[in-house]
């Protein structure tokens, strides 16, 4: 195949691909859904589930976004310095998310800012959001997709604690951004926290934890640790289904951490809604693909 | 005037303030009738410009949302996937609004504050939930647009006028009293939260 089907190729099937998780969640957060809808036993929570589920089932049955926010497109791409399309993976995923747009549909939710106007393509200037990590020595392609809806954006927040404020100022980070903004973000949520040396090491780490599966562990004790005690403390709160009260208000707490300088310690929230489309393929050199997150999804 | 089907405790429009008496914050109801789309701009239009709203939604109902349609042919329109927009943002205009327009029920996602709860309560209106995400299902209960108002504003702006058929589940969140599900909710997950933050705190002192 030359250079040129090569890109067709591959701009349509991430086309597909993420028309596709517009359309039906992947299989860990319906299996989580699963485990909280059955564990809730509020007549409000129970009818709330139950509209989730109709309406997951309907979206696969008439072919349509099961919301009709269907976000901001983010890319987390993992690629290889050998893979063949490195050069134009860029472009190609903007021509993906034109294509889908059209042939899903997904709503027209880029706004050119300072100018202030829709694109109407669905992009516009620096979106989709490409984030980049180069692995040397390898010629495949990971990339994970990701659909920023604009309700579970609007809790997301960084900040830089002094280290006098320790972890304990991390709880009150997040918790207070879970009662004042998480009640509107439609949980039960999925929620990222980057703990690093800025604000900027740290947002790009909360929205990286909402990449991985849910019921993942981060692989320092004490983080997990945390992950797990803020989760409990978080559903402890009760704000439930769609803030209307509830014994589980999130999927799980993720955590993603670096070093930080001495003086500082760099955090920051971002949130998941229930409707959470993420979606993973990794690509060969020659366009195989495998797709991790969504069972019997074929492009 | 209310009706009852399947267990399901149905609004059906032309709604009167003694329909609401009865209904309360919590409680799960379905709307059938006339339902339009309005939201940002239509609100400041009727109240800041003081324009008449050229939907007729006295004793109707209103969503806050921006649905995503079909033009058919003969000027008509199909909903493809509506689901409800943040209310709050009509929270300033929405006093006024009700004051105004004779609604009767307003349907959106998370709560709204006083302006609303002193207009539902002072006007007869209340203010509902349907749970947020699920955008089929809201536009599988519109049997049809019935007409599109101000089509300038775009389309997710337009006052679509919807008739339709047991849309919900619908959760009263500002009932005619103006009580405020929400706003009594949060004191309570405040209250919560502090303790969480204390044990929590107690446990991750990593900086020693």
């Amino acid at each position: 195949m030359n250079k040129e089907a090569m890109v067709q190729k591959m701009t349509d099937m991430m086309a597909k691909f993420v028309g596709f998780t517009g359309k039906k969640l992947p299989d860990d957060v319906i299996a989580k859904l699963e485990e909280l809808r059955a564990k809730e036993d509020s007549p409000l929570a129970k009818v709330i589930y139950d509209t989730m589920f109709r309406n997951q089932e309907l979206a696969v049955k008439l072919d349509r976004p099961s919301c009709q926010d269907t976000g901001v497109l983010q890319f987390w791409v993992k690629c290889g310095t050998g893979f063949p399309l490195i050069n134009e993976l860029e472009g190609l995923l903007k021509d993906a998310v034109v294509k889908a747009t059209f042939a899903t549909p997904l709503r027209h939710n880029s706004v050119e800012t300072f100018d202030e106007y829709n694109t109407g393509k669905n992009v516009g200037k620096g979106t989709p959001t490409v984030w980049w990590d180069i692995v040397p020595n390898w010629d495949g392609c990971e990339i994970y997709t990701y659909m920023a809806g604009g309700g579970c954006t609007l809790p997301g927040n960084a900040t830089v604690l002094m280290p006098g404020e320790g972890y304990e100022g991390v709880t009150k980070f997040v918790l207070d951004r879970m009662t004042s903004y998480g009640l509107n973000a439609c949980p039960p949520l999925l929620v990222g926290v980057g703990v690093a040396t800025s604000v900027e090491t740290a947002a790009l780490l909360s929205k990286k934890a909402l990449m991985r599966p849910i019921g993942s562990h981060s692989e320092n004790e004490r983080a997990a640790k945390m992950e797990k005690l803020l989760e409990d403390g978080i559903n402890a709160i009760g704000i439930g289904p769609q803030g209307m009260g509830g014994k589980y208000t999130v999927m799980g707490v993720h955590i993603e951490n670096t070093a930080r300088h001495p003086s500082a310690i760099g955090v920051a929230v971002n949130v998941g809604c229930w409707s959470h489309r993420r979606g993973h393929i990794i690509f060969d050199k020659d366009l195989n693909y495998t797709i991790t997150t969504h069972t019997g999804c074929e492009l | 005037m209310v009706t009852y089907q399947d267990g399901k405790k149905i609004l059906v429009t032309p709604i009167s303030a003694e329909d609401l008496k009865d209904i309360h914050i919590g409680d799960i109801i379905y709307l059938s009738g006339s339902l339009t789309t309005c939201r940002d701009v239509a609100h400041r239009r009727v109240v800041e410009e003081g324009r008449e709203i050229p939907v007729d939604v006295r004793n109707n109902a209103i969503l806050h949302a921006g649905p995503i349609i079909r033009p058919l042919e003969n000027d008509k329109f199909e909903m493809v996937s509506v689901g409800p927009t943040t209310s709050m943002r009509m929270e300033k205009f929405e006093y006024e609004f009700v004051k105004t327009t004779g609604v009767r029920v307003i349907v959106g996602k998370g709560g709204m504050k006083e302006n609303t709860a002193n207009a539902c309560r002072d006007f007869g209106c209340i203010h509902c939930v349907i749970p947020a995400g699920n955008a089929v299902v809201a536009a599988c209960c519109v049997e049809e647009i019935e007409c599109a108002e101000w089509r300038d504003l775009g389309m997710p702006e337009t006052l679509w006028n919807c008739r339709v058929k047991e849309f919900g589940p619908l959760i009263v969140s500002i009932d005619a009293e103006g009580r405020n599900y929400f706003e009594e909710k949060k004191i309570e997950y405040n209250e919560r939260k502090e303790a969480q933050i204390a044990k929590i705190s107690a446990q991750v002192g990593f900086i020693k």
